[in-house]
């Protein structure tokens, strides 16, 4: 029996535990890290060494030429003699003076300097507005706000009388009143079609000759900036983030409308949907800019930009109904029956079933929509817009900032990585706070 | 955008179609502003400041025609034009002026119907070559690779002067100016070549100018010229003696700086008739007497706008060369004022 052996029988007894010891050198610490991700077998050591080199590679040609940058400088020349003196003749060396001398532009175009408070504030605006639709722990009261915000931008960014946006306002007031008092006395079918028509005929009728009065009356307003002045990443934002805002809903309801069975509703997005798709978005900004023109009556001078925004809008839009389409199809049927059988209506159905789950699914695919939107903003330099790279030709074609290249697109290229990642971030934010099911 | 303009679009319809042509000069006195198609960025000749005001010989032509009709040198409204855009623009009456470094040929003034008001500057299509090269002349290029902008007559000029002399190149086709002083300066090909100011203003910017060499040869005529649209003669002839009234300032020695003292009368009758001190020759055209007076004291006569903007003084460093005046064998000939 065990307990019966004598200690002395036994060559060893243990009596404590051993302490932990350090793993091996070559388990542990960053020479572990090192070994299963870098060196795991010869091929990735291979690969690993080869991305160092490449990665050395190109730091070692482009550190020195940024670190040596050249901020305060009046032309090419100058920037030129400055680094001459510091680093000696021909060093490579970028010359950011550029960047110093004409950052306002890039950023504002030609927007009168003393005015710059009001892109910024409307650009704060658009952040409050924004807030309450993108995080759910922003108060409810701000979409209030949220509301109002096209307009007060509006009117900060083009200035001119408040009357315009006001009336154009009331527009959509004199909808919603239809629906919410017409309701009931006539039928819903009279409603709709009354909250359609009646803003409609208020916009070419009423609207202009109103808030004409109203500012004869009273002139309220903001030193009016016209479009011509608006440049730089100003035109780019407000160009996408209008084309963003506009399309969603209208690539929600193409979508709709390709999946319905109302022949015509279904035939006429079909058509419309491959038609834009079809074509270029460069040949629908030249449509905008140059075919517009011969058709429109002479003297009509359709504001360049609201066409161009209406182009991007009706392109982006065609793409997101077929990404929100891709999202429609993934959901299994049963969710329509089900929609169904709880006796819910088409729209009802739509606005609390179908679409929370199928524009989650579609998530993805419409950010990315949405980023090559916003980088698709810079074709309307070919349309004669000076947009950051429109600027950045014009800055060159000054004698002092000739020769000029890289580092004007360095800056551009940073600016758009910023909003871009920005966006991809928040989709993926969404994404995993909107995960429902088990992965 | 007025929110005026915004309701305007939407009641596209039903606005009566303005009569476009004919009155010219009365819409732009009315709006009080001059709507001047520009290049978007051409060294020299139209560019934006860091104060964001274009400036340029282009530029200069603009607001001397502005000065004249409207007696306000800034009230002019730049609208940057591409090579793509900038005939609609003017036909459809975006502008009422183009004056964007356009060739004058026969099919843009017939074909398209405008009006070119004269020729502002004389170019031509050069070669620019790396010194080390050892080419001296265009004959010499035979094989060799050269950067050319695609679609501008500098394309078809290439290869009509190539073949015309029996000689084989290879393009290395560039979307503008800027690429291909990267690609130039890259030895991605051995020739570069576009208008020979183009030519000048590029290799001024380089980091040793003395290194290149721009080949005598020059193989085209480009008459570059401002332009109007058909159909309203008066508008013509307002911009073609405005033109004339620069060049023929700088013939008679009218500067900017003299042009008040010599308005108040000198023994040169035709000083006196252009500055509108003798006769009344604005009247004939729907403007005062002063008119000529007013463009010459905003922007100079020709030479200062000249020398300001591309001349010797400045980093592009052209010569007068054809731009001179005819007294000076040059091509500049202002017919008289009478």
């Amino acid at each position: 029996m065990a307990d019966m052996h004598s200690e002395a029988d036994l060559a060893f007894v243990r009596e404590t535990m051993l302490a932990q010891k350090e793993p091996p050198i070559a388990e542990q610490g960053a020479l572990k890290w090192l070994r299963e991700n870098l060196f795991s077998s010869w091929l990735n050591a291979i690969l690993t060494v080869l991305s160092l080199l490449l990665v050395y590679w190109v730091l070692a040609h482009t550190l020195p030429w940024l670190l040596r940058g050249v901020w305060d400088a009046g032309s090419l020349a100058e920037c030129r003699e400055i680094r001459d003196a510091r680093y000696g003749d021909g060093v490579d060396a970028a010359c950011f003076a550029v960047i110093t001398d004409r950052w306002q532009q890039l950023l504002f175009g030609f927007y009168p300097r003393e005015l710059y408070w009001r892109p910024i504030l409307a650009l704060l605006c658009f952040f409050a507005a924004i807030a309450p639709v993108l995080f759910a722990r922003v108060p409810r009261q701000m979409l209030g706000f949220t509301v109002a915000a096209p307009f007060l931008i509006f009117l900060l960014l083009w200035g001119g009388t408040i009357w315009g946006p006001l009336t154009v306002a009331l527009g959509f007031v004199i909808g919603w009143a239809c629906i919410a008092f017409l309701t009931k006395p006539l039928g819903r079918l009279v409603a709709t079609i009354a909250a359609v028509l009646l803003p409609i005929i208020f916009w070419l009728f009423l609207a202009g000759p109103l808030a004409r009065e109203l500012g004869n009356i009273l002139p309220i307003g903001l030193e009016p900036v016209g479009s011509k002045d608006f440049g730089g990443f100003m035109l780019s934002f407000v160009i996408g983030v209008a084309g963003i805002i506009l399309s969603l809903p209208l690539g929600i309801l193409l979508a709709l409308g390709r999946q319905s069975d109302l022949f015509l509703i279904n035939k006429v997005s079909v058509g419309f949907i491959e038609l834009i798709r079809g074509v270029p978005l460069i040949v629908w900004l030249f449509t905008a800019s140059l075919l517009l023109n011969y058709f429109l009556p002479p003297g009509t001078n359709f504001d360049i930009m609201l066409r161009v925004i209406i182009m991007v809008t009706l392109f982006s839009a065609a793409y997101i109904a077929e990404v929100v389409r891709g999202g429609l199809a993934a959901l299994p049927k049963g969710q329509y029956e089900a929609a169904d059988a709880l006796g819910l209506d088409y729209w009802q159905s739509m606005r609390l079933i179908i679409l929370p789950q199928a524009l989650k699914i579609a998530i993805p695919g419409i950010v990315s929509t949405f980023i090559g939107l916003f980088k698709d903003t810079t074709l309307v330099v070919f349309i004669g817009l000076l947009d950051p790279i429109g600027l950045s030709n014009s800055i060159r074609a000054t004698t002092d900032w000739n020769g000029i290249y890289w580092e004007l697109f360095l800056f551009i290229g940073i600016m758009f990585w910023i909003f871009c990642f920005s966006m991809s971030r928040y989709s993926m934010y969404l994404e995993r706070k909107l995960t429902r099911e088990h992965r | 955008m007025k929110t005026s303009v915004l309701f305007g679009a939407l009641t596209v319809a039903g606005l009566a179609a303005g009569t476009a042509s004919a009155q010219t000069l009365a819409d732009v006195q009315e709006a009080g502003v001059l709507d001047c198609g520009v290049a978007t960025g051409l060294t020299g000749f139209a560019s934006p400041n860091a104060a964001g005001e274009w400036e340029g010989f282009d530029v200069s032509f603009c607001r001397a025609v502005a000065a004249a009709v409207l007696d306000d040198p800034m009230a002019v409204n730049f609208v940057p034009t591409t090579g793509q855009t900038r005939f609609t623009a003017l036909a459809s009456g975006e502008v009422d002026l183009l004056a964007r470094n356009t060739t004058w040929t026969f099919s843009r003034d017939v074909d398209l119907g405008f009006e070119f008001v004269g020729v502002n500057y004389y170019d031509g299509q050069g070669f620019m070559v790396p010194r080390e090269l050892g080419v001296t002349s265009a004959r010499d290029l035979d094989g060799a690779t050269v950067c050319i902008q695609t679609g501008t007559t500098t394309e078809l000029n290439l290869a009509d002067y190539f073949r015309v002399n029996n000689i084989s190149y290879e393009p290395v086709p560039v979307e503008t100016n800027a690429e291909a002083q990267q690609q130039y300066l890259a030895n991605a090909c051995d020739v570069y070549t576009t208008d020979a100011s183009g030519l000048a203003a590029t290799r001024a910017t380089f980091e040793n100018p003395g290194d290149h060499v721009i080949l005598p040869e020059i193989i085209s005529k480009e008459p570059l010229g401002p332009l109007v649209r058909h159909g309203d003669n008066q508008w013509g002839d307002i911009a073609r003696w405005t033109l004339n009234a620069l060049i023929a300032a700088e013939e008679l020695g009218v500067t900017s700086a003299n042009v008040a003292e010599l308005a108040e009368g000198t023994d040169n009758p035709e000083i006196n008739r252009l500055l509108g001190t003798e006769g009344d020759l604005g009247a004939m055209f729907g403007l005062d007497s002063d008119w000529a007076q007013r463009a010459i004291a905003a922007v100079g006569n020709y030479g200062e706008i000249f020398e300001q903007n591309i001349g010797e003084s400045t980093p592009i460093g052209l010569a007068r060369g054809l731009n001179a005046q005819w007294t000076e064998g040059g091509l500049l000939y202002s017919p008289p004022f009478r």
